[in-house]
């Protein structure tokens, strides 16, 4: 793209990039805790409302992780873009002279770093609390893990194309959630199999096989959106 | 940099059923300043926007060097700068560290390098704290800051005087007119008269 050899290179644009949304998130820790309480509250919401019951507990935990998680990243998803796009940043990205989509990538990177990553790490804590046997919390951080990466990346799609919408939390749920549901089916069931100490490794595949997909197909429909918005 | 020319020819854009940009005709080449006046909604904003390629113009085009920008569009934003309405500074971070994440996506960055632009614009005293606790006028300044960072022969200016003092408003007098010394080229839009030298200024009025 450009030949200028003051231009910093792809690697440490990446890390510029990283750097930065890191510094400003802990400047701003709430934004980051709300989503986990979210996560947390939810979760303990079922011992209450369905049975203290560890045994029946079980049963439905693969379920409830997985629906917790998803509303939480939801939850997450609206700060992804929306600072930026309101003081101008990402104007000043796409007037770069670089790639907007390898911008918009470490972006997104940055925000699973930020949430998807400590959800997946909080994910083992809640299903241990949900009754799931330790032999299974692998299963349960591996699930979580690489679907939160889909997750991220379909997230980013929505938040991109509801940018220009105020209030956008509804239709972000409504554009996203469908989306989604594959990654709801095969996590729960990765999830499920590894509780009842049977192989998981063919959902955790599919699971993958989705992450990869998102990757190669939503950072080019990020950036074509964002375009969209800033004209 | 003498054989830059940036040339609009015939730019007709509209918004919705409004007609905004009327075959506008600009030509600017290097060491000149286009400013551009008009009343509220004449089509300032849209018409600096459509240089930069944010927008679209429905017929016309914009040239850079001979060739159409539509050509080549991440070439053309690497030569140039483009200041909005708001300064684009993250509140939570500091001057200092706003320049950094900011001008460093388009070039690599000496500490030394961000001290002297801090300098320049009279930010170094107030560099260091977060932009949250700045003022109006003192935001725009280090946006400023950002903008000779940039060092690119292209600036495309929005209201760039508005908030400053009037130490300030000669301050972007004086940035404009070395740019234009170093064979650079502007096109500012503005409601007060830039006090840049009088022979590289040009003027373009926009009529509602």
């Amino acid at each position: 793209m450009s030949e200028d050899p003051q231009a910093p290179s792809a690697l440490a644009l990446a890390r510029l990039m990283l750097t930065r949304d890191l510094k400003l998130a802990s400047r701003k820790a709430s934004q980051l805790v709300q989503p986990l309480a979210f996560f947390a509250i939810v979760i303990t919401l079922f011992p209450l409302a369905v049975t203290p019951e560890l045994a029946k507990l079980r049963h439905i935990a693969p379920g409830v992780v997985w629906a917790a998680a998803l509303l939480s990243s939801l939850l997450a998803l609206e700060f992804l873009f929306r600072d930026d796009a309101q003081d101008g940043t990402l104007e000043q990205y796409a007037l770069s002279g670089r790639s907007l989509t390898g911008l918009l990538i470490a972006k997104t990177a940055a925000h699973w770093l930020l949430t998807g990553l400590p959800l997946a790490l909080m994910a083992p804590l809640a299903g241990a609390a949900l009754g799931i046997p330790n032999a299974a919390l692998p299963g349960v951080l591996a699930s979580v893990t690489i679907g939160t990466v889909t997750l991220s990346l379909i997230g980013a799609v929505g938040a991109a194309l509801t940018l220009g919408v105020r209030r956008a939390g509804a239709l972000l749920s409504l554009l996203t959630l469908p989306l989604e549901i594959p990654v709801l089916i095969f996590g729960a069931r990765a999830m499920k199999l590894a509780i009842a100490a049977r192989p998981y490794g063919a959902p955790l595949t599919l699971l993958a096989g989705l992450a990869v997909l998102g990757l190669t197909l939503a950072p080019l429909a990020v950036a074509a959106a964002v375009r969209i918005n800033l004209e | 940099m003498s054989d830059s020319t940036l040339k609009g020819e015939n730019v007709h854009l509209w918004r919705g059923d409004r007609h905004v940009l009327r075959g506008v005709h600009f030509s600017i080449t290097g060491g000149h300043c286009l400013q551009l006046t008009g009343p509220n909604g004449a089509g300032k904003t849209t018409l600096l926007r459509t240089v930069c390629g944010l927008s679209y113009p429905e017929e016309g085009r914009i040239s850079w060097r001979g060739t159409d920008v539509r050509a080549d569009l991440p070439a053309f934003h690497a030569q140039l700068a483009y200041l909005g309405h708001e300064p684009p500074l993250k509140l939570e971070l500091t001057a200092r560290e706003n320049l950094h994440y900011w001008v460093g996506v388009r070039r690599r960055l000496s500490k030394a390098g961000i001290d002297e632009a801090l300098e320049r614009v009279g930010a170094a005293r107030w560099a260091d704290r977060p932009v949250r606790t700045l003022s109006a006028g003192q935001k725009r300044r280090a946006a400023l800051a950002g903008l000779t960072l940039m060092r690119v022969p292209l600036w495309l200016l929005d209201e760039p005087t508005t908030n400053l003092d009037t130490e300030g408003q000669r301050l972007v007098g004086r940035l404009i007119d070395e740019h234009l010394a170093e064979g650079g080229l502007a096109i500012a839009a503005v409601h007060h008269e830039l006090t840049v030298s009088a022979q590289g200024l040009r003027r373009l009025e926009l009529q509602l």
